[in-house]
């Protein structure tokens, strides 16, 4: 019972006038920008960030949560519509979502998209309420060694999971670490890595760093390529699903939603594998997989079920032990210490509102995005047909505020300059940016604990090994590592990410 | 035979080992300690030592398995957009808010090969006037429009 208590104290908080508006305009902007070809959640959460310093830490969360799937549905309405996916989430939305838009069923898979979302969002929010407090007591029983290592099964994990080199993503952690270091030394103020610099004795700007590298060099990107985009908007019509397609979508809905539940609370996981997972298990026992790539309405249940489900349970380890499993929480979690909040197990018991009014406001914000997206649609095909060339210097615009807004300090608008070509320099190197920010975020913490460790142990790496979890925990980030790395899994990797 | 191989891997390869050396570099002017008590230089220089190592192993394997160039950059979109952020964070100031924000707009819409001057004015005067509307007004953002070179405070 103590489950409804938690829950109805979620939904006091969460449904006040306050949080309810801002879980609303939320969702709504984090549509409005998913829904820019070529911008994904993490640039969006990243160019939204600063507005939500101003409010107070539960409304900051929800108001962040809701552009988090606000802009992960509003790039599976891009890559139903113009075959162009935000974020590599919807990619695998875009081969048969695209394809059935074609066909003139655009409205089906914008509405299968919306109430697989919604079904999953809700599945897994309430899988977040039943788990996350009992994970927060076992981790409160971790020690400086436990953490450690598991932040470094985190950082692994998140790796393992990803596509391309899985060297060069390593390489972009502790780069990613190293630049998370910068700033003075919390036990002796010595400052680190600032080159002399006064602007740098608190390190670099988290912002700065989350806008230039996912924002600005984002958009250097796009301009590359400026090719023109094949728009089927105006097709459609009916949301309404037949009766034959709402049948064939349950079975896909549910197992992507279980799917993506369970990959989402991986560190790593998240949403992105979830989507590739679901879409190669449901094209595997279709009894129709020549259908899948050209509009098999199965292409587009499980996928947006299982990515909208993997990102809620990926709420759960943010929430429980302060650690990142993926970018945007890694986003979240800067959030959170801006706010002034250590996120960590101490969140539930000592932020109960905040923990609850979170959850509470999840479901929420799903029943929004059906409210607001399925209506809306019309608007969000508008603004698909505004082109490029007259978006982006908006997005850079909102960029140069909100990263100066901040600390109102010009120092950032250069760093976030120079993370922007840094940013574009390794996507053209073949190097994923997403580990580096994770790093960035983690590498504060994990020194924290490795010096509380070896204190701890008297110097004695050991320590890692003796303690049982902690062995385990760095037992999986070997066989992670080791796993990855034999030539025949990497084989079936690099195919894997191919399809 | 070509040396190297892949020089995508082979630049990522030298990337990392530079910016290790720059950081290892860094660490030198801090104390270590020792593994009981690690000074602010301990594990920054383990790091820097472990991004040197993955570079090399990056630069080796790109000179031995062959890959590609990398390919179409986009140097114009690269140099004026950067050129515009940086305008903005210095004109932020002397100049004010609303005419730094113009500039930036203006020039950063240059980065497209479809520019075209009435368009680009057009997104400059909405920018302005919606930049004006929301954070000033709506947000109230204490940012002075008009900086001391155009006569503001």
């Amino acid at each position: 019972m103590e489950l409804i208590d938690n829950l109805a104290l979620g939904f006091s908080v969460a449904l006040s006038l306050q949080n309810v508006l801002y879980c609303f305009v939320g969702v709504l902007l984090g549509t409005l920008i998913g829904v820019l070809p070529g911008l994904g959640p993490i640039a969006t959460i990243a160019m939204l960030l600063p507005i939500t310093f101003g409010l107070p830490p539960v409304s900051a969360l929800i108001m962040l949560s809701g552009i988090y799937y606000g802009a992960q549905y509003g790039g599976s309405t891009t890559a139903i519509l113009i075959n162009l996916p935000g974020e590599s989430s919807s990619v695998v939305t875009a081969i048969d979502g695209h394809q059935m838009a074609r066909k003139g069923r655009a409205g089906a898979a914008l509405a299968t998209a919306a109430l697989g979302s919604f079904f999953a969002g809700t599945v897994a929010t309430f899988l977040l309420a039943v788990f996350a407090p009992p994970l927060a007591e076992l981790a409160l029983q971790f020690g400086p060694p436990e953490y450690f290592s598991l932040m470094v099964l985190g950082l692994i994990a998140s790796v393992t999971l990803a596509s391309g080199s899985v060297v060069k993503a390593i390489a972009m952690i502790v780069l990613g670490l190293l630049l998370g270091l910068s700033g003075q030394d919390i036990y002796t103020g010595a400052p680190r890595f600032t080159f002399d610099l006064p602007e740098l004795s608190d390190g670099f700007d988290f912002v700065a760093l989350a806008m230039g590298m996912f924002g600005i060099s984002e958009i250097i990107r796009n301009l590359e390529d400026e090719h023109q985009r094949s728009l089927v908007a105006a097709k459609v019509k009916s949301l309404m699903l037949t009766r034959e397609e709402f049948k064939r979508i349950i079975g896909p809905v549910l197992r992507g939603t279980a799917l993506g539940s369970f990959l989402g609370i991986l560190p790593g996981g998240g949403a992105m594998l979830s989507s590739f997972a679901s879409y190669s298990i449901e094209k595997k026992i279709s009894k129709t997989p020549r259908e899948f790539g050209r509009g098999a309405i199965e292409g587009v249940a499980g996928p947006e079920s299982a990515n909208n489900a993997g990102a809620q349970t990926s709420f759960i380890p943010m929430l429980t032990l302060g650690i990142p499993s993926n970018p945007v929480m890694a986003l979240m979690i800067g959030a959170l210490i801006i706010q002034g909040i250590t996120p960590g197990p101490n969140v539930v018991t000592e932020k109960p509102d905040l923990f609850w009014g979170v959850i509470a406001s999840m479901w929420i914000g799903n029943f929004m995005l059906v409210l607001l997206n399925l209506p809306l649609i019309g608007l969000w095909v508008r603004l698909l047909t505004v082109p490029y060339h007259v978006m982006f210097p908006a997005i850079i615009a909102f960029c140069c505020i909100g990263v100066y807004s901040v600390n109102n300090n010009t120092f950032d608008v250069y760093s976030m300059a120079l993370f922007g070509v840094l940013g574009y320099a390794l996507v053209k190197l073949d190097c994923e940016p997403a580990p580096l920010l994770l790093g960035f975020v983690i590498g504060p913490m994990l020194e924290e604990y490795l010096r509380r460790a070896m204190l701890i142990s008297r110097g004695d790496p050991m320590v890692f090994v003796t303690r049982p979890i902690s062995a385990v925990l760095l037992g999986l980030a070997v066989a992670a590592l080791v796993v990855v790395l034999l030539p025949s899994v990497q084989k079936t990797r690099e195919e894997a990410f191919k399809e | 035979m070509q040396i190297i191989r892949n020089p995508k891997d082979v630049l990522s390869g030298i990337l990392f080992i530079v910016l290790a050396l720059l950081f290892a570099w860094q660490t030198q002017e801090l104390p270590m300690g020792t593994a009981v008590r690690m000074g602010p230089g301990y594990f920054p220089l383990l790091l820097a030592i472990l991004l040197g190592g993955l570079g090399l192993v990056v630069l080796v394997n790109g000179l031995r398995f062959p890959g590609e160039m990398p390919s179409g950059i986009a140097w114009r979109a690269l140099g004026i957009i950067t050129l515009a952020v940086v305008f903005f964070g210095f004109a932020v100031r002397p100049l004010g808010f609303l005419p730094a924000l113009a500039a930036s707009v203006f020039v950063s819409a240059l980065a497209s090969r479809k520019f075209h001057v009435v368009t680009a004015l057009a997104i400059t005067a909405v920018m302005v006037v919606f930049a004006w509307a929301v954070f000033i007004k709506g947000l109230g953002l204490p940012l002075p429009l008009l900086g001391p070179w155009l006569g503001g405070y």
